[in-house]
């Protein structure tokens, strides 16, 4: 009996009228870079970011450096009045917190009101985040808290999502486990086409910008 | 899952007389058109973008063995694994064998069209396990016992108030009235259920070869916590959703999200690339990913290889007056619209589905707004096509066609008939109309018909000019 | 009476048949519809076309284009009748007909039938690039810009799936129409939505078809337009027959008939001398 791997590959190549591809035709394929349109952005990046994110129900802060991020954290904290604790992810261990916070760099539990990520890369094309998954920062500081913090430096922003591959290949451990672009707080429609903010990922993402 | 499409007819006239139903589908038309056309507009490459996608999907089908090869080998490396499925049972073995090795109690689902097209949710219950579908409208038809009436937006068909008279009854009282407060109702009792799944199940909407990712597209996150906290994550998608690259996954990105729901973009778009790896915190202890054929491999041979380039974006049962007047539930499957007229008699055999291409005006509205340019009404066609030479076509039809063509390629025997018909229908005609004719009263119950003043335009003409 | 921006038209260019120097010589598609329900629509045609300098015959050797039987799947039988088409026609400098439906499967449905086919396929071809229908005909090729009609009337115009998608019509009798005295354009929501007649669907699907005609006929009424205009006579017939029977006080005419100045009486379903 063949297996159902050489059956569907065979039933393929049947309907395609050709055997397995040569060496010359592979290594073709292997080479061919896409080259597809993208659109025109006659915007800054950065603007076009923050336009973006904030026009799907996002939130940004802009600070001047990265020791300026727990403070602007704790008026996003106090703002939504939350208490003085915070998944944070390993990334951003460097944070010195004001006393009164909890924070750890574990992974988020049920229980887990905020978390604090930071963000691989900005794509102002559509004015997304690009949160690559490792022990410093855990998938499920992404989704399981109502409140989500993600920080970002201003020259993490690229312009299309192509640059932002790139930066996710560049990396000594290339692409992560799990790669989220994040454009807003979860959203539902599936009632009455009417949207409502927080189905089951963050009710409100915020971008603390650095820069 | 059982196959109705051909009860299609009296689906469609309960359809049209449902009311809940149709103020349910009413809304839904007003907004995805409106918005996909909002965005479009917007993005002024939006038609290069279009024939760009049709391009590079003929190029992934013309190679489609060679990509799904490279794609094995990146997951593989990334420590995922392969499954390959001949067809549905094939693929539910593959999956219930997997749950059933890790003593799988709770599943959760993301929302996956595959998985409803191999008929896994039974097959699953029936072992025992518990199955949690966590899109929120495939929870409120999971809950009504339904399957989806929409592949982007399963519980369109489903007005608030029946969403509440669902939720009372599942979750007890009090009754939550208002959007906000179901939805969080909803939250609340799928929140446990992610933390406690053994394995959760999503679909992919597209499959990476270049790194082995299967990426999904959502706007809830339930996919990716279904994925994240499950113990196993089991991907199940077609053979025909591989594409090359990272770059190829982005064009398609920039017409799905506009195409669907008309927006610039879903709020998640997710890479998932294997296992958790030694220094993950959180992350899924297998990653698995089943490739589904079930007819695709022969659809790639002929014709509806064009069908093969769909990326299941909606938009032609969303501009499909037909979709929009009787609803998915009509057509008896998994698949609905124009989309799904072409899929179901593909994949479940033709005469299975006899009225679904049928059913349909070639208005060609579908195919204006596909992303991916598929012909739809023309494939549409072709399945009558197929029909006739099969004789699945009613044999009535069969034998007027052979009359009308008889006729017709005798110029002066079908001006002789033409003229009858004037003089009779005229004469039987009062103040310009016909209101009941019994030979054509599919057309006199609804309307009335124009009568012929007597004389054709023929030999009104003839009798100007002379003959030519 | 016509006004022509441009005439003769560039795009007859090199190939300018002998003829052209008394106008192009045309052969007219009379639809089988038209010709047993609404021959007014074949003299508007014609005087449309004499107007604007063609020479108009209509040759009796014609009679469907094939569509039914290519629509129900019936191929060979289409075939047949585009033979007899393509052998009635291809030697005429243009084809045209009033109706987007008709013309389209001739443009687009004869080429796709006879592919392969080393006799017909030339000659599908042939006759495809020289079908037209009637206004994109007028406006695009013969370059009129003016109908001098006049119909005192709030009219709403409904646009036909074949002529639309098919064949791109859309701004041809929009423009054309603008030039009719009396006569004001009310656009109705969802104009390119499909009627619900499609041929034979509007009697094998009748439910589908009234549910689908009454939501086409509420976007007429909205606008309070008092006459319905568009390309093709099946899905006026459609329209008509649903506005008779509710009863609905919109009259509905061809748009050649308007610009011909030909719409006279109560419109399709009416008896002639009706004015409702």
């Amino acid at each position: 009996m063949t297996s159902a791997r050489e059956d569907i590959l065979k039933g393929i190549r049947g309907a395609l009228k050709r055997g397995p591809l040569d060496a010359t035709q592979q290594s073709a394929l292997a080479t061919r870079v896409p080259a597809h349109t993208r659109p025109a952005i006659d915007e800054d990046a950065v603007e076009r970011f923050v336009r973006k994110f904030e026009s799907r129900a996002g939130t940004v802060a802009r600070v001047a450096t990265l020791r300026n991020v727990p403070a602007a954290v704790e008026a996003y904290r106090e703002a939504q009045g939350l208490p003085q604790r915070a998944a944070v992810g390993a990334g951003l261990k460097s944070l010195r917190w004001a006393k009164g916070w909890e924070v750890h760099h574990g992974a988020a539990g049920s229980d887990e009101a905020l978390a604090v990520s930071p963000a691989l890369a900005g794509i102002a094309e559509t004015g997304s985040l690009l949160l690559a998954s490792g022990p410093d920062s855990p998938t499920t500081h992404n989704f399981v808290p109502d409140d989500h913090v993600v920080v970002l430096e201003a020259k993490q922003i690229v312009m299309h999502f192509e640059e932002a591959w790139a930066m996710l290949r560049a990396r000594p451990e290339g692409i992560a486990r799990a790669t989220n672009i994040i454009s807003g707080p979860s959203r539902t429609a599936d009632v009455e086409q009417t949207i409502q903010l927080g189905a089951h990922g963050p009710r409100r993402v915020h971008v603390i910008l650095v820069g | 899952m059982e196959i109705r499409s051909n009860e299609f007819k009296g689906r469609a006239v309960f359809a049209i007389h449902d009311a809940s139903l149709q103020q349910a589908l009413g809304k839904a038309r007003e907004g995805f058109v409106g918005k996909r056309a909002q965005q479009a507009a917007e993005l002024p490459e939006f038609e290069q973008l279009r024939e760009e996608a049709k391009a590079l999907k003929n190029h992934i089908l013309d190679h489609l063995d060679h990509y799904l090869e490279r794609y094995e080998q990146a997951v593989t490396a990334a420590g995922g694994q392969v499954h390959w499925a001949r067809d549905a049972e094939e693929a539910r073995t593959i999956i219930l064998g997997i749950c059933k090795r890790v003593g799988a109690k709770t599943v959760t689902k993301g929302k996956s069209m595959v998985s409803e097209e191999i008929g896994l949710n039974e097959a699953l219950i029936d072992e025992g396990m518990e199955v949690v579908e966590t899109d929120l409208g495939e929870y409120i038809i999971q809950l009504a016992h339904e399957p989806p009436s929409h592949i982007i937006a399963p519980a369109v068909h489903k007005t608030k108030d029946q969403v509440s008279d669902l939720f009372e009854a599942a979750h007890g009282g009090p009754r939550k009235t208002t959007v906000p407060e179901l939805v969080d109702e909803a939250r609340r009792m799928l929140r446990d259920k992610y933390f406690r799944a053994d394995v959760g199940i999503t679909g992919g909407n597209f499959l990476v070869a270049e790194t082995g990712s299967s990426m999904i597209v959502t706007n809830e996150g339930n996919g990716d916590l279904t994925q994240t906290l499950a113990k196993v994550h089991i991907v199940t998608s077609g053979i025909e959703r591989v594409v090359p690259t990272l770059d190829d996954a982005t064009l398609f990105l920039r017409l799905l999200a506009r195409s669907a729901t008309g927006q610039e973009t879903e709020t998640y778009t997710t890479l998932s690339t294997g296992p958790r790896r030694a220094d993950d915190l959180d992350g899924p202890e297998e990653y698995h990913v089943v490739l589904v054929d079930n007819g695709r491999s022969r659809m790639l041979a002929g014709r509806f290889r064009e069908m093969l380039r769909c990326i299941r974006c909606g938009a032609c049962m969303n501009h499909c007056p037909v979709y929009g007047a009787v609803g998915g539930h009509a057509y008896g499957w998994v698949y609905p619209g124009p989309m799904g007229s072409v899929l179901t008699p593909l994949i479940t055999g033709l005469d299975n589905a006899y009225d679904l291409p049928n059913a349909c005006t070639l208005n060609g509205r579908c195919a204006s707004v596909c992303p991916v340019k598929i012909p739809l009404p023309d494939l549409l066609r072709e399945l009558r096509h197929m029909q006739h030479q099969q004789e699945i076509t009613p044999a009535m039809q069969r034998r007027a066609l052979k009359l009308w063509r008889f006729a017709a390629t005798q110029p002066r025997l079908y001006h002789a008939g033409e003229r009858i018909a004037a003089r009779l229908l005229a004469a039987i005609g009062r103040k310009g109309r016909i209101r009941r004719l019994p030979l054509a009263s599919a057309w006199t119950d609804v309307r009335d018909l124009p009568a012929p003043a007597g004389r054709t335009f023929l030999e009104l003409w003839q009798g100007k000019r002379g003959k030519s | 009476m016509l006004t022509m921006s441009r005439y003769p038209n560039e795009s007859m260019g090199t190939d300018m048949p002998e003829t052209a120097k008394n106008g192009p010589r045309v052969g007219l598609f009379a639809t089988c519809l038209m010709n047993v329900f609404r021959p007014n629509i074949g003299f508007a045609a014609v005087k449309l076309l004499e107007d604007a300098g063609c020479t108009v015959e209509v040759p009796d050797s014609q009679t469907c284009c094939g569509q039914p039987g290519y629509n129900s799947g019936d191929f060979d039988a289409a075939r047949a009748l585009a033979r007899q088409v393509i052998a009635t026609f291809e030697h005429f400098d243009y084809v045209v007909g009033p109706s987007g439906s008709c013309m389209a499967t001739i443009r687009h449905d004869y080429p796709a039938l006879f592919e392969g086919d080393p006799d017909w396929a030339p000659r599908a071809e042939a006759l495809s690039r020289k079908s037209f229908e009637l206004l994109s005909f007028l406006h695009d090729e013969l370059g009129v810009t003016q109908a001098q009609a006049r119909l005192d009337a709030v009219a709403t115009y409904h646009d036909s799936c074949s002529g639309l998608r098919g064949l791109g019509i859309k701004g041809q009798p929009r423009a054309l129409l603008a030039g009719v005295e009396g006569l004001k354009l009310k656009e109705m929501q969802d104009a390119e939505v499909c009627c619900g007649f499609g041929g034979t669907f509007c009697v094998k699907y009748p439910e589908i078809s009234e549910k689908m005609v009454d939501d086409k006929i509420r976007n007429v009424l909205a606008t309070g337009a008092d006459t319905l205009l568009g390309g093709d006579l099946g899905c006026l017939m459609n329209i008509a027959g649903r506005l008779k029977r509710i009863n609905a006080p919109v009259k509905v005419f061809h748009t050649a008939e308007v610009l011909a100045g030909l719409a006279g009486g109560g419109g399709i379903a009416s008896e002639p001398g009706e004015t409702r």
